[in-house]
């Protein structure tokens, strides 16, 4: 008893002892992992984009906090053309870039910085691409290599985009965090300096956080920036990433006041976290789709019986239920309701072995046919447990006298043999990218897609037809029209099961104030005050 | 003492290229490649992937690839990461000290303990405490470091907020590394109680890392110290009258202690491994989860190269260890 009572005493004194930072007010985030390097067009990851895009930087458009609008940042306004081909971009003026100890700007935020961010992107010559040789995977993912023709300087503070095509979902994608943009004055001085890989590890940026220090593994420091465009925006003086792989830390770090936000709670932990009354744990229906891909180049597949007989042999609610453990909302459709243009009428097909028994007979199915059925080796935000899901859907089918082995590789093969189409059926998913309905209806289930996200392989023409008319117009209740239509169509041909959308998660201090969750899944500290 | 030596260091030679040919091999043995990790389920675009894949050189056959990375090694190029761009050498000397911080206090903690704990259990041989020590000894070697790192955690920091979950040191504090290992740079800020702070975040992960090789010591002094307690010339010096506490810590333990110096030496493997997992718990950001992130991530010169450090210094501890070895003993440098 003795012994106990002098231990906690001589750590009291330390505790007491160590007060720093008393009047500043300062932000930790347990994050999960660290940044693989501070030029965010590089990269493709939330944990990349955490620390890089979302304090340090801005975008001509922005996604405003908490939801998939695109809004205003650092263009002002901008116009499109009848043709839907050119875009002006009017900047805003007045915005200055970060001044560290490293860099001093001697001018404000201007033409030249936009034009230097895109060319480097598009131009496999530019100077400074030449001699910091890079990739640009997500702005060659998301087609912007083929969709933007050139970008050109109007005055000092105009910009306009020439596209190839029309491309309704453009502001949008300019929104994402790799189109962040840099600074051109200060990528000269690093080419002069014959330094130009600094760009990836001292950023410099407009964001509303300045770069500060970074230890790999162990933490991240921003300062709030004074000279923020939005200067009500920063209410933090010291934003510190401490970086921690294991989620069950993270809880515990939490529950201590290590810190005061994390992300990404293990199911497990979340009962212990919303019962401390020092926590708050806001949620909100992911804005992602955990699905099976049904493989129709491939029999028995290529038979839309036997797709809608499986779909339906599925006890969707018992996956939810045992593998999102509770945390998930059951899917019905290829895109989730969160997503502007879901059509509500579509209702999923009820839970009916019989009537699947009866379908799988009418395609002349065998009883015992075998199929094979993909597991992901890894847990994604859409699919916490791959795994268990491939049994109970082994379980499920088995009942209406399908015999599924389940198959699974390491991810990186897995991938690519289910692009090879290897596969019959397969467990994957998707999180939005842009907020655009294309990016679910297009991406995934589109006829260009069939070697790459695609992974039905099924390419319905008037499907197709119907998607990318909708992309090629601008109005949104145009668009919204077609994208219904288009769902009827991708639920009668069942190319896939759509299982669930996994809830998110946010753990937080109470003190914590104005933080909103961001449907993309992205960490932004801006706008955001911690008052303990 | 000099062919001793010569023949010891004869045989780093063949364990350092088998070495970097096993890592190389290994790690390539993986399928898939570092940019298709990167993309995960999103489409790799052919040209991007065929011009990382350039890039990053991994676009020549195999063979190539083993020469140009001896051929660097040769020139004493680490190579870059493939994922963050930095030099492995600079990434490895940013992590390094705060894995040897880490080791040097589990083993500060299993030295201590375990030598007392043997010395104690040998002393008072068949009794209650010599059988509790060795049954906490087996149950310590076999411990699921994990399982231990998340039971500690739960009951000091979250249940008994003595000790912090984890990390080197409180985030509130702003600590500029100078020389890496925390407990110096603490006291060179001069920041009021950092100091404290930093030694607080490194019990509970010395204490985990620290409790194999804890029992592989106790163990390990305790038969030590009974095959000594037999000898004649421990029966001699308690026949001239030396005070028990002489008898035990001068002639014997002396003497008992050369195995267990072998026994720590081998404990730096352990420590190592043990690393990848304590580091991982308590976020500590050694060179352990370094390696573990870059093989997720095919990462081919961190993997290649951090293992070849690793395997560098395990070698060199061990040739160390044996000179010492055979310093201490001259019947072994004789004999070999």
């Amino acid at each position: 008893m003795r012994k106990n009572s002098r231990f906690p005493a001589w750590l009291a004194a330390g505790l007491a002892l160590s007060a720093p930072f008393a009047s500043a007010s300062n932000l930790v985030f347990c994050s999960e992992g660290s940044p693989a390097g501070f030029d965010p067009g590089q990269y493709t990851t939330g944990t990349d984009f955490d620390a890089t895009s979302e304090p340090l930087f801005n975008r001509l458009a922005q996604f405003q906090r908490g939801s998939t609008r695109a809004v205003p940042a650092l263009a002002e306004r901008w116009d499109v053309s009848d043709d839907g081909l050119t875009y002006t971009f009017h900047l805003r003026q007045g915005v200055k870039f970060h001044s560290t100890d490293y860099f001093k700007p001697t001018r404000e935020f201007n033409a030249d910085d936009v034009l230097f961010t895109f060319q480097r992107m598009l131009d496999k010559d530019h100077p400074f691409r030449k001699a910091y040789p890079s990739e640009f995977p997500y702005f060659t993912d998301m087609g912007l290599d083929k969709t933007i023709a050139k970008v050109e300087k109007v005055d000092e503070h105009t910009v306009r985009f020439v596209l190839n095509t029309v491309d309704a979902a453009f502001i949008q994608n300019l929104a994402m965090n790799f189109a962040a943009i840099h600074s051109a004055e200060y990528a000269d001085q690093l080419l002069k300096a014959g330094k130009p890989q600094q760009l990836n590890q001292k950023p410099i940026g407009t964001g509303p956080f300045v770069f500060k220090r970074y230890q790999k593994d162990a933490q991240i420091r921003f300062t709030g920036n004074k000279d923020y465009w939005k200067p009500e925006d920063v209410k933090i003086d010291n934003l510190i990433f401490s970086i921690n792989t294991d989620a069950s830390v993270r809880a515990q770090k939490l529950k201590a006041g290590e810190c005061q936000i994390t992300l990404n709670p293990r199911p497990a932990d979340l009962k212990a976290l919303q019962d401390d009354p020092k926590l708050t744990v806001p949620s909100q229906p992911g804005y992602n789709l955990g699905y099976i891909a049904y493989n129709v180049t491939r029999a028995p597949f290529d038979k839309l019986e036997v797709r809608q007989a499986l779909d339906m042999a599925v006890d969707k609610q018992a996956i939810v239920d045992a593998v999102y453990q509770g945390a998930g909302q059951l899917a019905v459709n290829g895109m989730p309701p969160t997503q502007w243009s879901y059509d509500e009428t579509i209702k999923d097909r009820a839970y009916d072995p019989e009537k699947a028994k009866a379908l799988l007979k009418q395609a002349g199915i065998a009883e015992g046919s075998e199929i094979t059925l993909w597991a992901m080796p890894v847990q994604r935000p859409y699919n916490p447990n791959a795994k268990l899901m491939a049994e109970m859907i082994q379980s499920d089918w088995a009942k209406v006298g399908i015999k599924a082995r389940i198959v699974s590789y390491e991810w990186g093969e897995y991938i690519k043999r289910a692009h090879n189409g290897e596969h019959d059926a397969m467990l994957i998913g998707w999180t939005g990218d842009n907020g655009d309905p294309d990016n679910w209806l297009g991406t995934l289930y589109g006829c260009d897609s069939v070697d790459g996200n695609n992974f039905s392989k099924w390419c319905d023409a008037d499907y197709d037809k119907l998607v990318k008319q909708a992309k090629a117009v601008t109005d949104v209740e145009q668009r919204t029209a077609l994208y219904k239509q288009a769902q009827h169509v991708l639920q009668q041909q069942v190319p896939i099961t759509p299982i669930a959308h996994s809830t998110v998660y946010q753990p937080m201090r109470t003190s914590v104030q104005g933080f909103l969750i961001s449907p993309f899944g992205r960490n932004s500290f801006y706008g955001v005050s911690n008052a303990p | 003492m000099l062919s001793f030596i010569a023949r010891r260091l004869g045989l780093l030679i063949p364990t350092f290229f088998g070495v970097t040919l096993l890592t190389f091999a290994l790690i390539r043995l993986i399928p898939g490649d570092p940019v298709e990790v990167m993309m995960g389920e999103r489409r790799v675009d052919p040209e991007m992937h065929a011009q990382a894949m350039e890039r990053l050189g991994l676009n020549k056959p195999l063979y190539a690839q083993y020469l140009d990375y001896i051929g660097k090694l040769a020139q004493g190029d680490l190579g870059e990461s493939l994922r963050t761009r930095e030099s492995v050498w600079s990434e490895f000397l940013t992590l390094f000290p705060a894995t040897v911080e880490l080791a040097l206090a589990a083993l500060l903690f299993a030295g201590t303990l375990g030598v007392l704990a043997g010395v104690i259990a040998a002393l008072k041989r068949g009794s209650l405490f010599d059988h509790g020590v060795m049954g906490i000894s087996l149950t310590g070697y076999s411990m699921p470091i994990f399982w231990w790192g998340l039971i500690l955690i739960m009951f000091f920091s979250v249940g008994l907020g003595w000790t912090p979950v984890s990390g080197r040191i409180d985030l509130l504090y702003d600590i500029e590394p100078v020389t890496g290992f925390m407990l110096i740079d603490t006291l060179l800020s001069e920041e009021e109680g950092a100091f404290v702070d930093a030694l607080r975040h490194l019990i509970l992960p010395a204490i985990v890392l620290g409790t194999i090789p804890l029992a592989v010591i106790a163990r390990m002094t305790r038969s030590a110290m009974l095959e000594v307690l037999r000898e004649d010339y421990v029966r001699t010096a308690r026949a001239k009258g030396l005070s028990p506490a002489r008898v035990v810590f001068v002639h014997a333990l002396r003497n008992a202690l050369i195995p267990v110096l072998t026994v720590f030496g081998l404990q730096i493997g352990t420590l190592l491994a043990g690393a990848v997992l304590t580091e991982t718990i308590f976020s500590w950001p050694g060179i352990g989860k370094w390696l573990i992130e870059s093989i997720g991530a095919r990462d081919y010169p961190v993997v290649q190269n951090g293992i070849l450090l690793i395997a560098c210094l395990v070698i060199l501890v061990n040739f160390t260890v044996d000179i010492l070895y055979g310093l201490a003993n001259p019947r072994i440098r004789h004999q070999r």
